[in-house]
């Protein structure tokens, strides 16, 4: 996307921290532009919400300088807050306070007035579809009302910058799409948005920039084109009855990816149908029964295999679970 | 201007979302005013004739008692209040809208004021609920308008002291269960004062300790204010205990506030 702005909305240099021995974050740079969508894409534990607690002044950084907003950060804090709005991982709602109650608070510490906050409360709560539940305590509410007040809840003081730690985590698919729907409308109206996400097609849908970071380092960095043409491609697994028609099969295949203890092939592909057709012809022409087929298409796992040779905690077991089968 | 301004305006609307949260949840509110109430009862009650007659007044028995505990059980009042402001406090921190209001710009410490105007008014509440309890079964007090005043204005102080330290222990506990524990011995310390029996009838380890802690010349501040007696040293020492505790407390919980939140 091109911006017409010059001062980017998020310029950080080497950005440092350390919980005791442990570096969460290990030297990062970022820069985001104005009217962007930027996603920071990264398993657990890899330093996203750190980052997003940083940038957003909730913790201080060990070292590295920064600009938000076009502030510097370890010097005007309270300049930065009054540009942006954070919805973090873990919902900040008042849960003793309804939902209507919840908006007025915000609208009040943002110093609207009386009539201004009515109507700023009102507004939200339709765009959030809470009309109904505006005056039940938000301890009643569900995870994904919980969520969509949160969000009306810092967009009360119409933020330029608006940082959305892991928005969809544990939301069904049709929440997820609400809330991507609600995540261009701001860009739409002008915000500039910093999400993080474990989703790389969460970050292919919403963000024009990606930046992947892993155990406290960025990988890779660029548009989501860019980044998946760096990773390999999908591909099927083929499992075989016996050691015989495996080796025939990896004959006239050209010798792909083989596990002999499985007797699984692992062939790459472009992830169509035709493709896969043609495949399975081949094999039928040659007489050679496949007794299993898995397809697999380019995952955050694959990212990261890519990317850093390894894979992520948690990814390993699924991914040699998934050959084994 | 306007940031003072701001910080008023902020403080009042964290007061109001304090309020809101003690009508919704009164179990706290009520426990803490109801406690003292059921101490100044027992003490005159089941203790108070013999311990009356102990003093060594003019009357003795259970009406010399009543006047001679009723100070001790303001000052329990008072440090009851401290006991679920911690609790509150520590409850909040663990709410995620704290990370939020620290990232908004707005005056940092209303979060922490908003809590302490809350207990304030809960304090009168209590000390007045106990108060007027003394006065139904036989309270009089013999106080002028300077008088009720003055301790009008150190009870006000008293609990701008504890609630402070309140809130700097109910930020270091970390829990609930921990903040509850921490504000204990503030119930206790009237015991161990001027506040039930007078510290000359206390072995001389017990008597130093009792004579020299803070909460002796306060209660005796506020009994010689509502008897109408001269307070004299007292006074001024009561008055420099809640100053020092006051400012002290308020530079630690302010601390406290804004060092980073421990990561989860």
């Amino acid at each position: 996307m091109t911006t017409t702005h010059t001062i980017p909305a998020i310029a950080a240099v080497d950005l440092r921290k350390a919980y005791g021995e442990h570096r969460v974050l290990d030297g990062i740079d970022l820069r985001v532009g104005q009217g962007t969508v930027f996603g920071l894409l990264g398993p657990n534990g890899s330093g996203k919400t750190t980052t997003v607690q940083i940038l957003s002044t909730l913790i201080t950084a060990d070292g590295g300088t920064i600009h938000v907003a076009g502030h510097d950060l370890a010097r005007d804090p309270s300049a930065v807050r009054a540009s942006i709005g954070v919805t973090g991982q873990f919902s900040a709602v008042d849960t003793l306070l309804t939902g209507e109650e919840n908006l007025l608070l915000m609208a009040k510490l943002h110093h609207l007035g009386r009539a201004e906050r009515r109507h700023r409360a009102t507004e939200l709560l339709e765009q959030f579809d809470l009309v109904d539940a505006r005056d039940k305590l938000v301890a009643t509410y569900s995870g994904g009302m919980k969520r969509r007040l949160d969000l009306a809840m810092t967009l009360v003081g119409n933020p330029r910058l608006i940082f959305l730690d892991e928005p969809t985590a544990g939301l069904d698919p049709r929440s997820r799409r609400a809330m991507w729907q609600i995540v261009r409308e701001l860009v739409a109206g002008g915000a500039t948005i910093f999400l993080t996400t474990q989703y790389l097609e969460e970050a292919d849908e919403l963000a024009d920039r990606v930046a992947v970071l892993d155990r406290g380092k960025l990988v890779a960095e660029g548009t989501p084109e860019e980044l998946k043409r760096s990773i390999p491609g999908s591909h099927v697994i083929l499992r075989f009855a016996n050691a015989h028609t495996l080796d025939m099969a990896a004959g006239l295949l050209g010798q792909p990816k083989r596990n002999d203890e499985t007797l699984t092939l692992q062939v790459p592909g472009d992830g169509s149908v035709r493709g896969l057709k043609e495949l399975l012809d081949k094999l039928e022409r040659a007489s050679i029964e496949v007794e299993e087929l898995t397809g697999h298409s380019p995952n955050l796992d694959d990212v990261f295999l890519a990317l850093t040779g390894h894979y992520h905690d948690g990814a390993r077991a699924e991914s040699e679970e998934e050959l084994a089968r | 201007m306007t940031t003072l301004t701001h910080a008023v305006s902020d403080s009042l609307t964290m007061l109001q979302r304090n309020l809101k949260h003690m009508l919704r949840n009164p179990s706290v509110t009520i426990l803490t005013i109801g406690m003292p109430i059921l101490f100044l009862l027992m003490f005159v009650y089941v203790f108070g004739d013999t311990l009356g007659n102990g003093l060594g007044g003019p009357t003795g028995g259970r009406d010399e008692y009543i006047e001679f505990v009723t100070p001790g059980i303001i000052m329990m009042a008072v440090a009851a209040v401290t006991q679920g402001t911690a609790l509150s406090v520590a409850m909040d921190m663990s709410e995620g809208v704290i990370a939020r209001f620290r990232t908004m710009a707005i005056a940092r410490v209303s979060v922490l004021t908003g809590h302490v105007i809350g207990a304030i008014f809960q304090t009168i509440l209590a000390v007045a609920a106990v108060f007027g309890v003394a006065v139904l079964i036989g309270f009089h007090a013999n106080a002028d308008a300077a008088g009720w005043l003055a301790l009008a204005g150190l009870i006000v102080l008293l609990a701008l002291a504890l609630t402070w330290l309140a809130v700097a222990l109910g930020l270091v506990s970390g829990s609930a269960d921990t903040a509850s524990t921490l504000l204990v011995p503030l119930m206790f310390l009237p015991l161990l004062g001027s506040g039930f029996v007078p510290t000359e009838s206390m072995p001389s380890g017990l008597r130093w300790f009792a004579e020299n802690q803070p909460f002796t010349p306060i209660i005796n501040t506020i009994r010689g204010l509502l008897l109408g007696r001269d307070v004299g040293n007292d006074s001024i020492l009561a008055v420099a205990w809640c100053l020092g505790i006051a400012l002290a407390s308020y530079l630690w919980a302010k601390r406290l506030y804004n060092r980073d939140p421990s990561p989860r």
